[in-house]
Formats: structure tokens, C-alpha cells, sequence
């Protein structure tokens, strides 16, 4: 193994990354998606107060947000057949990154939920307002501002934890990378490629973040 | 008293526009209103004054369903609103009822409570659009002729943030009289405003005692407005109403030795 960096081989391998550059993009992306959706499903069911649904579903929380997201990626892939559960590498890391990060947002959300003054829900009871309306009218568009910040973090974390899907043989950037390195017994320059592209991609994401929350407190008058 | 012992509705010759009936609010240990009995009749304007912690805001969050009453019954307009009945006798109101029940009550608050992400006119038009469905068009003529009458027509694509406490309030009035309430309620809605602009908020409140008929109950602490305007005092002390009486007999002839100190206590801070 050689540590002389070479130009010709890091262009001949660049494109190679450049799709599996997509595939990380599309995992983050689908991934992050679930946990928006579902992270929201989760905060609002526990905001029920409804003790037999809250109590398992706060366990729950707590147990994915206590233990290794890369345990619960074998879980799903792995253990699931056992149960007679066959997924895809894809569906499966799917299911476990977005039911990871569903458990951060839910948090988030939560927070956000909790920052709206009270005299707002009584506002929209005095005027006799739907629980629903109340919601989505009132109470999640000032929820959704303060929790942006937190929501980019999460998004920047859940792009760097695709790597993990690796183990389970998603064709992401880690995985092509081991992939080459395996083929040509060449590291260093996979490797480092597939640093500088994740740096590329993530500094501009956490800057847009910053603009986007700028962009929605202007919208809302806020 | 029996819950059967409450009728499920009001007679017809005794129906006053709200009743509040034996009427207990607990917090723990700590009883915030005793046994409270009040009527107030269609077209009445009634204040509520006391020291804090007499539980005056507490009637004005009970009649609006912000709060859940421990014992008792609140009748508006003949008909139970915290219970509804079922099977012949009154059961605790669940939200549906509380829906239907509370549609002809309006509040307005001490810190306003606008949305604040919404302009002046959007505040007006939520609840319109919203719950009464009202076409778009509709819900904006009526919120514009109403912020026309508490002169912010001006400022209705504001939003609240960029309103002083004033005009929030006078939009706030607008909002909650675009639902068309019969009842309206106002907890301290000038206690959060700086003094000079006051007087814009309770000349708001005088236009409409003297223009409309609604029912009115207001908790303040300004004893000269609530003089001028009212057509009765109540003054609540430690969770009762230790006396009440017609506004000008109220505070030039107090009876009660209560009443007396807290009036003199009041004119004293002025």
C-alpha cells in the first residue's frame, strides 16, 4: 500500500462516488423524511396524555435514543427474518434511520409544541377552535420556527450517520469506498474523497438551515 | 347539592343570559371560588372587581371553558354549559357539547393573545373562516367593517408585532366580536397597557355597551371606568361575592366593611 496520493486514480474513481454520492443523498433524504413525519406522529400522541399509549410509547423513545443506531440497522436487517421479516438492505435501513431520528425529532417538535405561550390555546378555544385547527393553524407554525435550528442539526447527523448503512451492503459513499479500496488496495484517496464530499455537502446544508429559519420567522411575521 | 337536582334547562320565565349556580373551582386544597351564585341578565354589563387571588378571573375562565369547575352548574342562555344532559340528569360537558355550548361566548385577555403570525385582518378571519366557515370574502367584510369600528382598518395588514398594546387589544375586541358572540368577556384588558393608551381600549368597550347589545362581563382594575360604564359591581373577596349593587350605589354608599377598605385602598394607590 502506497501513501502517494494519486491524481489519475482519485479522477478515475470520482465518478463511481459520485453515484454512490446520490445514493447517500437519497437514503438521507428518504430517511429524514420519516423521522419529520413520524417524529411529528409521535410528539402529538404524547401530547394526548392518554397514559396506555403515552407510557410504552416514552419507553420506547427513551430505549431507540439510548442504544447504537448501528445495533438497531443489524436489528432490522438481520433479525427481522428470523421473525420472518425479510427486507431490503434499503427498506431496512430505511426503517431504522427514520425510527432513530423520529425519536430526536419527536423531541424537538415536543419543545417547540411546549415554547408556544399558553394564551395562545386560549385564544383559539376562545374563539372556539377545532383541537385540530388549534394545531395546524396556531400551535404548529409557531411551533415549527425555534425547532428549525434543532431539525438542521438532526438533518447534518442523520446525513453523516448513513455510513452505517454499510453493514447492511447499501451502495452508499462508505460502502463504494470500501468497495474500491477492497478492488484496487488503495485507501487513501476513497477515503478521503469520501470526507471532502460529505464536508462539501454539509456545510452548505447547515448554512441554508440558518437562511431557511431566517426565511420562515420573516414569512410568519415573526 | 344532587347533580338531579339541577334542571337540565332553565324555565322560560327564568332564563337569564348566564347563571352560575352553586358554582365551586378547587385547586388542591386551595378552594379559589365557594358556592358562587350570579346571574346576569340579557344585555347586562357587569364588572368584577376584588383584590387578587379573590378568584374574580376565575368566573371570567370558567364561563369560557378555560377552566373546569369542581362543583355546580353554569347555564347560559337557559341551557347547561358545563354539563350537558344525558339520560335526564347533567353529566361533566365533553368537547363536542363544550363546541356547541361555547359558540356565543367571546374573551378578550390581558396580554391579547393575538396570533402572531398572522396580520391584524388574518387574527379577525381565523375564526370566521375556520369555525363558522364563512366564505373568504365574507369573513374579511365583516372583520374590515369590525376593525373599521375599533379604528385599526389602517393597520389590518399589520401583524401583532409591529402593534403597540393599544391597537393589539382593539384588534383582539375586533377578533372576538367576528365570531357574533352574544357574551363577551374582558379579563383585565387593560392591566398590560401602558397608561395613555387606555384610554383607547375602554372608549372601544363604552361604543360598544352603548351600540350593541351584548352581555358583558368585564374583571378590571379601573374603578372610574368600571363606574361610568356598568350596571353592576360585583366585589369578590376570597372566593365569594362579599357584596354587589347597581355601579353608582356601589361605590358612592358601600356597605360592607370589605368593601370599603379595598375601594379606599384602591382611590389611595391612584
Amino acid at each position: 500500500m502506497s501513501f502517494q496520493w494519486k491524481w489519475e486514480f482519485t479522477w478515475a474513481i470520482l465518478p463511481r462516488l459520485m453515484w454512490a454520492t446520490v445514493n447517500t443523498l437519497l437514503a438521507s433524504g428518504i430517511g429524514y423524511a420519516i423521522a419529520m413525519v413520524l417524529g411529528l406522529v409521535f410528539a402529538l400522541l404524547l401530547r394526548t396524555g392518554w397514559k396506555p399509549l403515552t407510557l410504552p410509547l416514552r419507553e420506547a423513545i427513551e430505549f431507540i435514543r439510548s442504544t447504537p443506531l448501528v445495533l438497531q440497522i443489524f436489528f432490522v436487517f438481520y433479525v427481522g427474518p428470523q421473525f420472518g421479516v425479510r427486507l431490503s438492505p434499503w427498506v431496512s435501513g430505511m426503517i431504522a434511520i427514520g425510527l432513530h431520528y423520529s425519536c430526536y425529532l419527536s423531541e424537538v417538535y415536543r419543545a417547540g409544541i411546549e415554547a408556544v405561550p399558553r394564551g395562545q390555546w386560549e385564544a383559539a378555544r376562545a374563539l372556539n377552535m377545532s383541537t385540530r385547527d388549534t394545531y395546524m393553524r396556531i400551535v404548529i407554525p409557531q411551533a415549527l420556527p425555534p425547532s428549525i435550528a434543532g431539525m438542521g442539526n438532526y438533518l447534518v447527523g442523520i446525513f453523516k450517520d448513513t455510513p452505517m448503512l454499510s453493514v447492511i451492503g447499501v451502495a452508499e459513499l462508505m460502502q463504494t469506498a470500501n468497495a474500491i479500496g477492497s478492488e484496487t488496495y488503495r485507501f487513501l484517496e476513497p477515503y478521503t474523497l469520501v470526507g471532502v464530499i460529505f464536508l462539501l455537502l454539509s456545510l452548505p446544508t447547515a448554512a441554508f438551515m440558518r437562511q431557511f429559519e431566517a426565511w420562515v420567522r420573516r414569512k410568519l411575521g415573526m | 347539592m344532587e347533580m338531579s337536582a339541577y334542571p337540565l334547562e332553565l324555565p322560560e320565565d327564568d332564563r337569564p343570559m348566564v347563571r352560575f349556580m352553586n358554582v365551586t373551582k378547587s385547586y388542591g386544597a386551595l378552594t379559589v371560588l365557594d358556592q358562587l351564585n350570579l346571574d346576569i341578565t340579557r344585555g347586562e354589563m357587569v364588572t368584577v372587581i376584588g383584590p387578587s387571588g379573590s378568584g374574580k378571573t376565575t368566573v371570567l375562565r370558567m364561563l369560557m371553558t378555560l377552566e373546569t369547575i369542581n362543583g355546580g352548574v353554569i347555564y347560559v342562555d337557559g341551557k347547561p354549559l358545563t354539563h350537558m344532559p344525558k339520560n335526564g340528569v347533567l353529566v361533566p360537558a365533553n368537547e363536542r357539547y363544550l363546541r356547541k355550548a361555547r359558540s356565543m361566548i367571546g374573551m378578550c385577555f390581558q396580554h391579547f393573545n393575538l396570533f402572531p403570525h398572522m396580520t391584524a385582518l388574518q387574527n379577525c378571519m381565523e375564526g370566521p373562516v375556520q369555525v363558522l366557515g364563512l366564505p373568504k370574502a365574507e369573513a374579511r367584510a365583516r372583520s374590515e367593517e369590525l376593525l373599521e369600528m375599533v379604528g385599526m382598518i389602517d393597520k389590518k395588514d399589520q401583524y401583532p408585532s409591529r402593534l403597540s398594546g393599544g391597537q393589539q387589544q382593539r384588534v383582539a375586541i375586533a377578533r372576538a366580536l367576528a365570531m357574533r358572540p352574544k357574551i363577551m368577556l374582558f379579563d383585565e384588558v387593560t392591566s398590560a397597557l401602558d397608561p395613555e393608551v387606555i384610554g383607547e381600549v375602554t372608549n372601544v368597550i363604552r361604543k360598544l355597551v352603548n351600540e350593541h347589545d351584548l352581555t358583558m362581563l368585564m374583571v378590571t382594575h379601573q374603578m372610574g371606568f368600571a363606574r361610568d360604564i356598568s350596571d353592576r359591581v360585583c366585589f369578590f373577596y376570597q372566593g365569594r361575592i362579599e357584596e354587589q349593587g347597581e355601579a353608582e350605589a356601589f361605590f358612592t354608599n358601600p356597605q360592607r366593611e370589605r368593601t370599603k377598605q379595598f375601594l379606599s385602598a384602591v382611590k389611595a394607590a391612584d
